[in-house]
């Protein structure tokens, strides 16, 4: 593995700060559109290719994390400067570094104060970069809060109609889901910097510390330790449920997404919802593996543990997610449902995951059959979130595209664009299908995934999400009925609607992407597969 | 102690400003070129010294703390005096008054060198705001340059006598330059309350602080005799030093020895001076640092002051306060701290939250300023009421990053006003349009301000608030009731503070920058100079680069704690 220092810093530090500078350099450009629009894509692109550097580099047949940096950050409070990335954190830096250059370009069409808006995109790509590669509860905190600022701006100020309103609610239900996170971060940093740890946010140090951390007596804070760890892992629970988002922490969500301008729903959809996915497997699962298999009593009536109701709601949030988008007349606000919709696969694949680790750390060893639904599980869970990322970015990209040219989001005023724009069309359907999970495309890949290891373990609820599948399907096509096919509607005789050159090269390396993935995943997934695998291996 | 230079530089920083002072006086006042180019002369010196002297210090800290690791594992006697004197760089010590003990005393240590460095970049944006003044600039300027060298010295000082003697030099000019240029409709009352309430809290300070003296004169001539002879052969103290004196490692020393922990003070047993002296020595220093429910004076103080006097006052005099109550307090009678700052919590409390409501409610730009200043102010004295190192190093970090970041506020607020002609929240609008510098900047202290992770505020109030959860040792002590375990409750109740924070600018940003720009109302509202810029990158940079890495500042802060809370009794 090759050392990738840019001008002798770390590569990954470069990702995180690279993209601010960029953003800080398009603000003070002159008035120039073309100066400002070129100057920022070629940044983004700068900065996408280091991401692809860093991936392909990345040696999957290595143990441990690698691009590593660790410098003293807070001494204080034995917070450290640490960056490094695995299979998992790879492919999600990889993500982000081929959607931001898209949405710089697609943003190309923005002329209100356009030099804020390219630059707030590629502060906003900072926070999501510095949440992949962090290594340190205290970073991961810092760039997981810090990247809502800039999409906060980004709705306010370019979004709908409604964008105030939109923009407000996401931000502080946002920053209040993290104020658990926040907490339970202080105690467990303190506690472990009293136990002596030199590097008290360390992550790594922290799985091998916090599950253990067992004080005498059993009793902390006054507490038993079993309630404080529960309570520090509801807290991260709720703060990633918001995110990711997983039924009933969703409701920030269809706002947001449909008022935020095209570039900020791409990025909001394409990136930002697998942070909280990102949370779940890299904090939450290694930190608190007793606690996802301990049992919650309801009404002392009937017991489950917490995995199984992550589960439950994960199939909430595919099933009513499905429903929710079926229902829809705004072609945005479909597809930011279809987000819940498809990332309640990515939380089922991380409820089976999370599980069994939890059992297998629990009871001290795990049958191969069990490591084998995890390990599919896990993959699924990961590659959704990649694959999930190129289309549902794709789609807010059409989507955004007819908007700019029709001014209504509404699928009623559509109709017949087929018509009007032939090669719309095929990239529309072929986008859609890619949605919807059709054998071929990449989002096939990991739902099968994610189905195929959840079903040993939970049948039943596996079982109804496959009827959350079927109206995917169903409001899939209804959105392709209600744009493209039909009676054309003649209000859009004179518009020019058929995509532009400049959408279509946007489009280009999502699609090839989204077949290339769909044919052969294998590109990608053994980078992913051997992360995993090694995780679960070394917990027996 | 640490290496200086062998140029007196502290005694520099404070010299230059009062010699371009007094130079100005001279100068013919309608030469207005001479007079700004004099002030800003002095003002960068004045920045580049204290730059000097902070990157310098910052150099050595790493190889302090780990004598200061030493210095503890190996106890002995006056532990904390030695690690006080050896965290002092830059030392100047020149008898002033033998008789009196009193000595021309000047040293940088952790907690001041962010102070020596706020204190410059501050001075230099208030002469550059202030570019514009048309009236009687050379008097301005003038007494300007006396504050800032009254501000110097209060930090600087390490003679209790001369603290207070550049403490009242600071408080004469603050009361013309407030009388003289401020806001007409309220400056002579404002000035006039804040000045008699300064001045009242330094004598109240004072007076027990002279009555330190006396007893650690005492305490020296009979119980303390060997301790101080001691600290003269080990070079802590100077040959030659009366046993009489205002030296603050002096009074240290007879302070961890116990000499102001005698019981039977003034005839009661329960006792004893530092017992019954801390308050008034703390609360009187605490007033100019804004404590509730002595903070009256900084609201309207910070309205009717000009500008650049509005950035001074609220970005360093308050930490003047702050400062002061925890070298002459806590660090000279740890009993004292340990007895009443558990109460005085409580106080910090009300400062926080709400100091953060009055600023929601209030409808002039300046006031939500002055009273989230107010606010902000609490969580320092909160942090120092911690008594232990993660908690203190925050109220240190607190200091210098609200200093910018309400200079910054005050810079923009002065901005606006200068242009639009008004302060009234509900009457402006889309001030971003125009005016894109001055909004970004204020986006940029408002998120420092709600505690954003990224920027210095974050950096600065989560190691405030962990040094509350971490508190759980300490007692409130009323006779026989007792109160233990009560800070982490504290620290839940003041982030309802930081929520409120986080609302009141939220709104006051998007009611002041965003939404529409009436041009007929605003006629003479453009983009602002390039003196107003370097005004915006000077405070706006370091709230940004402490913010993505504190270790620039903090292993320092922490370093300069660390003998404050080994005369606490704590450890690290």
């Amino acid at each position: 593995m090759p050392a990738l220092d840019v001008f002798g810093i770390n590569p990954l530090t470069v990702l995180i700060f690279a993209p601010a500078l960029g953003g800080l350099l398009v603000l003070g450009l002159p008035n120039s559109k073309v100066l400002a629009r070129w100057v920022s894509l070629i940044i983004a692109i700068g900065v996408g290719l280091l991401a692809a550097a860093v991936f392909f580099n990345y040696d999957r047949t290595v143990a441990g994390f690698q691009f590593t940096t660790n410098e003293p950050w807070f001494p204080p409070i034995k917070a450290f400067w640490t960056l490094g990335i695995d299979g998992i954190s790879a492919a999600m830096v990889l993500l982000t570094g081929i959607l931001v250059p898209i949405a710089v370009l697609i943003s190309w069409e923005v002329e209100d104060r356009y030099r804020a808006h390219l630059a707030l995109i590629l502060f906003f790509e900072m926070g999501l970069m510095g949440v992949f590669v962090a290594q340190d509860m205290m970073i991961f905190f810092l760039f997981y809060e810090l990247s809502l600022v800039p999409i906060y701006f980004l709705i306010k100020e370019w979004g709908g109609k409604n964008r105030q309103y939109a923009s407000t609610k996401f931000f502080i239900y946002s920053v209040g889901g993290t104020l658990g996170m926040l907490l339970a971060t202080q105690l467990i940093g303190l506690t472990a910097g009293a136990a002596g740890l030199e590097q008290a946010f360390n992550i790594e140090a922290l799985t091998q510390f916090w599950p253990n951390f067992s004080p005498e007596g059993g009793l902390f804070l006054g507490t038993s330790i079993e309630t404080v760890k529960t309570l520090a892992f509801v807290g991260f629970f709720v703060a990633f449920c918001i995110k990711v988002p997983v039924w009933p922490f969703h409701t920030w969500l269809p706002d947001a997404h449909s008022e935020a301008p095209t570039a900020g729903s791409m990025l909001l959809a394409g990136v930002m919802l697998k942070l909280g996915a990102y949370g779940f497997i890299r904090l939450v699962i290694p930190l608190f593996p007793d606690i996802w298999v301990s049992e919650v009593s309801f009404f002392g009536a009937f017991s489950v543990d917490w995995a199984t109701i992550f589960a439950v709601l994960a199939v909430m949030g595919v099933v009513l997610g499905a429903f929710a988008a079926f229902g829809q007349n705004d072609i945005k606000r479909l597809v930011a449902y279809s987000s819940v919709n498809h990332m309640g696969f990515v939380a089922l694949g991380i409820a089976v995951y999370a599980s069994i680790y939890g059992k297998m750390v629990v009871s001290g060893d795990g049958d191969p059959a069990s490591m084998q639904n995890a390990i599919l599980a896990g993959n699924g869970a990961v590659m959704q979130m990649f694959n999930h990322g190129l289309s549902s970015a794709g789609m807010f990209l059409l989507a955004g595209a007819i908007y700019h040219k029709t001014h209504t989001r509404d699928l009623r005023e559509y109709g017949g664009l087929w018509v009007k724009a032939p090669v719309y069309g095929a990239v529309f359907i072929f986008t859609s299908m890619a949605s919807l999970g059709l054998p071929g495309l990449n989002g096939f890949v990991s739902e099968f995934m994610v189905v195929r290891g959840s079903w040993p373990v939970y049948t039943v609820l596996t079982a109804i999400s496959m009827i959350g599948l079927l109206f995917t399907g169903s409001y899939i096509l209804k959105g392709i009925r209600a744009v493209l096919q039909g009676p054309f509607n003649l209000r859009w005789r004179d518009y020019h609607l058929e995509i532009e050159p400049r959408e279509l090269v946007a489009m280009a390396p999502l699609m090839v992407l989204m077949l290339v993935t769909g044919i052969l995943p294998n590109w990608i997934l053994p980078v992913i597969n051997d992360s995993i695998t090694r995780i679960l291996s070394g917990l027996s | 102690m640490l290496e200086g230079f062998s140029f007196p530089v502290l005694s520099a920083i404070i010299f230059v400003p009062i010699i371009a002072g007094v130079v100005l006086l001279f100068v013919d006042g309608k030469q207005r070129d001479l007079v700004r180019g004099i002030a800003i002369t002095a003002a960068v010196t004045v920045l580049a010294l204290s730059a000097l002297v902070f990157f310098v210090y910052n150099a050595q800290v790493a190889e302090l703390m780990s004598h200061q690791d030493t210095a503890l594992l190996t106890g002995g006697e006056s532990v904390g005096t030695k690690m006080f004197v050896d965290g002092l760089a830059f030392v100047e010590q020149i008898t002033w008054l033998q008789s009196l003990g009193i000595s021309y005393h000047l040293g940088v240590d952790g907690l001041n060198a962010p102070m020596v460095l706020l204190t410059g970049m501050v001075t230099v944006a208030g002469v550059l705001i202030s570019w514009r003044i048309q009236d009687r600039i050379r008097e301005f300027m003038a007494f300007f340059m006396l504050l800032v060298a009254g501000v110097y010295g209060v930090f600087l000082s390490i003679d209790m006598f001369l603290l207070f003697f550049f403490y009242e030099l600071a408080i004469f000019p603050m009361y013309l330059l407030i009388a003289g240029w401020g806001w007409i409709k309220l400056r002579e009352y404002a000035a006039m309350k804040l000045t008699i309430y300064i001045l009242v809290g330094s004598v109240v300070a004072m007076i027990g602080i002279i009555a330190m003296v006396f007893v650690a004169n005492d305490y020296y001539q009979n119980d303390g005799a060997e301790v101080f002879q001691s600290a003269i052969d080990n070079d802590i103290l100077a040959q030659g030093t009366p046993t009489f004196n205002f030296n603050m490692i002096s009074l240290t020393l007879a302070g961890e020895n116990g000499a102001f922990d005698v019981p039977g003070y003034a005839g009661f047993d329960m006792l004893t001076f530092a017992k019954l002296w801390f308050p008034f020595i703390f609360l009187g220093f605490g007033i100019l640092a804004g404590l509730f429910p002595f903070h009256n004076w900084s609201p309207d103080g910070h309205v009717a002051a000009p500008t650049a006097v509005s950035m001074i006052h609220a970005g360093v005099l308050m930490k003047l306060g702050a400062f002061a109550a925890l070298r002459a307090g806590v660090q000279l009678m740890p009993e004292g701290a340990q007895t009443h700052l558990p109460w005085i919590v409580l106080l910090t409390l009300i400062n926080v939250v709400y100091g953060a409501f009055i600023a929601f409610r209030q409808r002039d730009f300046k006031y939500v300023i002055g009273f989230s200043s107010v606010s902000h102010m609490g969580l320092v004295s909160m942090g120092f009421a911690t008594m232990n190192v993660v908690g203190m190093t925050g109220a240190g970090l607190q200091m210098f990053s609200h200093g910018a970041m309400t200079a910054l506020f005050f810079g923009c607020v002065g901005m606006v006003y200068e242009r639009a002609h008004t302060r009234d929240i509900p009457s402006l609008g889309g001030m971003i349009k125009q005016m894109p510098w001055v909004g970004f900047a204020f986006i940029i202290g408002g998120l420092t301000s709600m505690g954003m992770p990224g920027f210095s505020g974050f950096v600065a109030e989560y190691p405030i608030f962990m040094g509350l959860f971490n508190a759980t040792g300490v007692t409130l002590t009323i006779g026989t009731w007792q109160l233990s375990n009560y800070y982490p409750i504290i620290a839940v109740f003041s982030a309802l503070g930081i929520v409120i924070t986080a609302a009141y600018v939220l709104r006051v940003t998007g009611q002041v920058f965003f939404g529409d720009f009436d041009a007929k109302k605003y006629p003479e509202v453009h983009d602002i100079t390039v003196t107003d810029r370097m005004i915006l990158l000077l405070l706006g940079i370091p709230l940004v680069v402490i913010g993505l890495n504190p270790a620039v500042i903090a292993p320092m802060v922490e370093a300069g704690v660390r003998p404050v809370v080994a005369l606490l009794g704590g450890s690290f």
